[in-house]
């Protein structure tokens, strides 16, 4: 029997010695490209371990040493860090097969740094899921914006430098400029920045500055692209396609949002958002946020760049779910992570299986392509049908739980903003479906088969009919969080 | 008041000359003037040193086996030597400097040298 | 036979004579390999001397050491506690490492004839440095402040075989540190006529029943201002950039990881134990000297490096503003504050000390002065020191896992607990800021297609050990930062209750 301490050795080192393993291979293709396959395995394994103990009521912990004199690193398993946990080395042994499909069908160069970089991301995204406390959030918060920055630099061409400028730009100067000195202000007054059930400002912090320090928190996580700080998140789409999946469905956004979430439920604590009012501003930044990005995709044509304000939108519902901080609006919230990153994912296998096999990145080169790529498309529409919230997939049961949340704060507005976003979500995500299925075709394209970058998607699109069905023990651990 | 500000005349003559020093070492362009000054103005403070030290009517501190003779603090003349001997080695290593410079660049006044030297960046 | 023990107890003098009486020998023997083994030698010494007495003061508590047995206040004290042993330890680790790195670099950039006296002065400078901090008698601080600024003059001036601007860099050098120490002079010559003694613990204690003593306040700003010009505080740094960047690669090392960086330890040591007692002057000094002119510093240093083309006048900007995070650290009057500036002392000497050795190593090869343009396509050609350096500029911003994430914590922690907003807009302002200078090396270092001459370069092992393991300390302390910040602690603690 191996303790649930070993566990966490066991999912967090895979990703972190991967690079040496991939490194050593880098001579032998099949060899090199397998070891993310392998350590994705391996720690995924150890996840679903990690999270059973935590259903069973166990909180598994890690104790490695004092970075000063009263603060440690540690990583401790929180239910809502299980869930991000379970959705990053999950959705990493697809897209681990996936990116071999995708790297080798378009000859990438400067395969083994991708790879390297790619599995050092997941390690740190695991970092800020399991997280004990906010500064080892903040550390590994960080370092997923470096190890992230080599991917979406990945084409060296200037085009992808000056995007990456803006990457780094906005994600660190945010993260330096408002994050930092908002962990050390909860750090001075508080004096401890350990999570904890319930929170930790309760009764320690001025309630009349709540409101000021969760600004510096939610505009300081850039990476939860709160407007206007979504830049980042577009340019980013020079990266390759499994970057942009792995970007907008594992690791950075759901790092941004999972850290807001990881804010609000263990440093404030529900309780003390609702008494300070703290929420009204960012219930208030998020439902722009996810009404303009929402108009604003329709009008890309791109498809990734669609994808990418698809994204911002839907990562605002997250943050709105977290603003409410009721007990449904934060399932809403905490389902949405797991089931918009198995939706996003799936559609950016999606938007990459394309372009490998015609090179095609724009919307309206797509009409009657759904009959060459029948696979393909099938599983793009289940992404999308998903994350427009229509049952039986898993998207409906977060939105379902959002407008529940909302009723029952009596937001009338939202209610009816987050109904037109769901109409004009239903509009640009369809609408390169209708393209491919219904249009008249475009003879001139040709289609190159490569099953490995179908394949993927189609088992994210069948684990997102599955979410809707087995709900139950994602409803389970997230009964744990708001005990 | 006259008496007040002439009594302690000493004092006046270093604040001149530490000024006059000072006052070299910025205005002056010449390199060799420039140590000059310098030395002027570490020379004012030897001089504050030894008249602060200065007993009225003292003597040199010598044993002399009388038990009331008065002499001066010994100690600040004693700082003095080492910060002469500074001193010396400032001006010294200064002048040496001077002559590699007079040798690299053909001239030691400052605004030539400056000129020079923007030649040399925009090489 | 010689009794051991007795050695011991000498060394707080020993470590700064031992080095002091080598100096002659590494010019005397002439030959460049064998000075430079007497210089290592004697850095070795300094280094197992201040490391012995680290952990002895740190059991023990702190060392009085009378020179040639005269008890103060007549006599020359050493006062190795905290505090200086902190400093010591400091300064001795990077003169080792600096030393190491010296011999090769020293080989290609400077003349033959003088490389085996080049040896002397760097022991010279070694020994004047470990003396400054460590003495408890202002007049001999005087000495040691010259000992090691003249040398440090003549180590700048060798950089004329390839540059000979950095004769001129070194003449303004000399002019404007004599200057300064002969303000200082002037300041502890106040202070003596009106107190009568040199010793600093001995001032202290006389200086606090003289409250508003205008000789005081005169003599202490004399002092100040003497000190600001060693440790190229705004505005009396104009000395700096360029001394920095025509100097030898291994004397920008020496002279970034330990000059600047004892000046501003006796800076803080003559503020708060000289200075804390005599009435609200101090608030007068730390808050209308020292913080704007820190501020100035930041946004000066920042803005000039991110237009600057000069890697080294780059590095020397950059230094000029981080020097500006530690003296604010200084204005707070905390000891939360001193304890982040004296983090920031330690961490920041890693840091440029190796981006200096970085960019030392590609220069030696290049055979000129090194632009950003120069690094493009370094990745390809010097995969080791790429790494180094891309690893110590993320230190330099302040990225988690660094040590230079670690100052930044205590730093804002620091001006947290002062409750001073503008100054924390303004920290974290410009180490955003700092972004613009550090990151178009790493773009060109990594993302650039190389030159032509870049590409005959690569990469030398007997250069990069000592900038090897100094990015590794970067990682390690950023990591395990336990016994920085602990030492830093006791240090502050040491300087600060005492002032108390």
């Amino acid at each position: 029997m191996i303790s649930y301490t070993n566990f966490i050795y066991l999912a967090l080192l895979p990703p972190l010695l991967a690079p040496i393993f991939i490194f050593i291979f880098k001579n032998n293709q099949n060899l090199r490209d397998s070891v993310g396959l392998i350590g994705s395995l391996i720690s995924f394994y150890a996840t679903i371990n990690i999270t059973n103990d935590i259903m069973n009521g166990g909180s598994p912990t890690l104790y490695l040493f004092n970075i000063f004199s009263d603060l440690s690193l540690s990583f401790k398993v929180t239910p809502l860090g299980a869930v991000f946990g379970l959705l990053c080395s999950g959705l990493w042994i697809l897209a681990a097969i996936y990116s071999i499909g995708y790297m080798r069908g378009n000859n990438e160069k400067n395969q083994t740094r991708f790879y390297i970089f790619y599995s050092l991301s997941i390690f740190g995204a695991l970092c800020v899921a399991w997280s004990s406390n906010l500064l080892v959030l903040f550390i590994f918060y960080e370092f997923l914006t470096f190890a992230t920055y080599p991917l979406v630099v990945h084409k060296e061409t200037e085009e992808s430098i000056k995007a990456s400028r803006l990457y780094l730009g906005i994600l660190v100067g945010s993260s330096l400029m408002l994050f930092l000195p908002a962990i050390i202000w909860v750090w001075y007054s508080v004096g401890t920045l350990n999570f904890v059930d319930g929170g930790i400002l309760n009764n320690t912090f001025n309630p009349a500055y709540a409101p000021i320090l969760l600004f510096l928190f939610v505009f300081g996580i850039g990476k939860a692209a709160l407007m206007p700080l979504h830049w980042w998140l577009p340019a980013a789409m020079v990266a390759p396609t499994p970057v942009s999946a792995l970007l907008h469905a594992v690791a950075v956004v759901k790092a941004g949002v999972f850290s807001i979430l990881m804010v609000i439920c263990y440093i404030f604590g529900p309780e003390f958002m609702n008494t300070s009012g703290s929420g009204k501003f960012l219930i208030w930044a998020s439902t722009i946020t996810l009404f303009l990005s929402s108009v604003i995709a329709i009008r890309k044509n791109d498809i990734k760049a669609r994808l990418a304000y698809s994204t911002v939108s839907q990562l605002s519902y997250i943050i709105l779910g977290g603003a409410i901080a009721t007990n449904y609006s934060l399932i809403a919230s905490v389902s949405n992570i797991m089931m918009h990153g198995v939706g996003k994912i799936t559609l950016f296998f999606c938007a990459g299986a394309i372009y490998v096999s015609t090179k095609i990145t724009k919307i309206t080169d797509l009409n009657g392509i759904g009959h060459k790529m029948p696979l393909t498309f099938i599983a793009f529409s289940i992404g999308a049908l998903s994350i427009i919230g229509i049952p039986p997939l898993g998207g409906s049961w977060s939105k379902f739980y959002l407008l529940l949340g909302a009723a029952q704060s009596e937001l009338t507005i939202i209610i009816i903003i987050l109904a037109i976003s769901t109409l004009l979500n239903t509009y640009y995500l369809l609408d390169p479906v209708f393209r491919a299925f219904f249009m008249d075709k475009n003879e001139s394209v040709k289609s190159v088969k490569h099953p490995l970058t179908v394949y993927p998607a189609l088992c994210s699109a069948f684990l997102v009919i599955l979410l809707f069905f087995y709900i139950d023990p994602l409803l389970q651990l997230v009964n744990l969080i708001i005990y | 008041m006259i008496h007040g500000i002439l009594g302690i005349w000493n004092y006046w003559i270093v604040i001149i000359l530490m000024m006059t020093g000072l006052f070299i070492v910025i205005s002056r362009h010449n390199l060799v003037k420039k140590m000059v000054g310098l030395t002027i103005f570490q020379t004012s403070v030897f001089l504050f040193y030894i008249s602060l030290g200065k007993v009225q009517g003292g003597t040199a501190p010598i044993l002399t086996g009388y038990k009331d003779s008065l002499y001066s603090n010994p100690l600040p003349h004693v700082l003095i030597l080492t910060a002469i001997v500074v001193g010396v080695a400032t001006t010294a290593l200064g002048l040496a400097l001077i002559l590699r410079i007079k040798s690299e660049y053909g001239t030691i006044e400052e605004n030539e040298i400056a000129k020079l030297n923007t030649e040399e960046n925009s090489k | 036979m010689i009794d051991l023990i007795a050695i011991e107890n000498h060394l707080p003098a020993l470590q700064v004579v031992i080095p002091l009486l080598l100096a002659p020998f590494a010019i005397l023997v002439s030959l460049p390999f064998l000075s430079w083994l007497v210089a290592l030698f004697g850095s070795l010494f300094c280094l197992y001397s201040s490391v012995s007495l680290f952990f002895h003061v740190s059991e023990f508590g702190k060392i009085n050491y009378f020179m040639g047995g005269w008890l103060p206040p007549y006599g020359i004290e050493y006062v190795i506690d905290d505090a200086s042993s902190f400093m010591i330890v400091l300064i001795s680790l990077m003169g080792v490492f600096a030393t190491i790195f010296a011999y090769q670099s020293l080989k290609k950039e400077i003349n033959k004839k003088s490389q085996s006296k080049v040896y002397g002065m760097w022991l010279l400078a070694l020994g004047g440095l470990l003396g400054l901090v460590t003495t408890g008698d202002a007049f001999n601080l005087f000495v040691f402040l010259e000992i090691s600024s003249l040398s440090s003059v003549t180590l700048v001036a060798l950089g004329s075989k390839n540059d000979k601007r950095a004769l001129t860099a070194a003449f303004n050098y000399l002019l404007i540190g004599a200057v300064g120490a002969t303000f200082y002079v002037i300041g502890v010559g106040l202070l003596y006529s009106v107190t009568g003694t040199l010793n600093i613990a001995d001032l202290t204690i006389k200086i606090s029943e003289l409250t508003g003593n205008n000789s005081v306040k005169a003599g202490i700003s004399f002092i100040i201002i003497g000190l600001m010009v060693k440790a190229a505080i705004f505005p009396l740094h104009i000395w700096l950039p360029s001394a920095y960047t025509f100097a030898p690669s291994a004397v920008a090392v020496l002279l970034t990881a330990t000059a600047t960086k004892a000046a501003l330890y006796v800076l803080a040591r003559i503020l708060f134990t000289l200075l804390f007692n005599a009435d609200d002057f101090t608030v007068i000094i730390l808050q209308w000297v020292l913080l704007p002119a820190s501020i100035v510093a930041i946004f000066f240093g920042t803005i000039r490096a991110i237009f600057e083309k000069d890697i080294k006048k780059l590095l020397a900007f950059s230094s000029l503003s981080q020097i500006g995070y530690i003296t604010i650290g200084l204005t707070l009057g905390t000891a939360s504050g001193i304890m982040a500036s004296f983090i920031h002392i330690a961490n920041h000497s890693m840091m440029k000390a190796a981006l200096f050795m970085g960019i030392g190593a590609i220069s030696i090869q290049l055979n000129k002065s090194i632009n950003v343009d120069d690094l493009k396509g370094l990745s390809k050609s010097m995969p080791v020191t790429s790494i180094s350096l891309t690893v110590v500029i993320l230190s330099l911003l302040g990225i988690p896992l660094t040590i230079g994430f670690i100052s930044k914590v205590y730093l804002l922690k620091a001006v947290f607990s002062h409750g001073n907003w503008p100054i924390l807009f303004i920290i974290v302002l410009t180490s955003f800021l700092a972004l613009g200078y550090a990151w178009q090396m790493i773009e060109n270092i990594w993302m650039k297609q190389p030159g032509d001459t870049t590409l005959t370069i690569k990469d030398d092992p007997k250069i990069y050990i000592p900038l090897v393991v100094l990015a590794v300390f970067n990682i390690i302390f950023g990591i395990y930062a336990y016994p920085i910040v602990n030492s830093a602690f006791n240090a502050s603690a040491a300087i600060f209750w005492k002032a108390l």
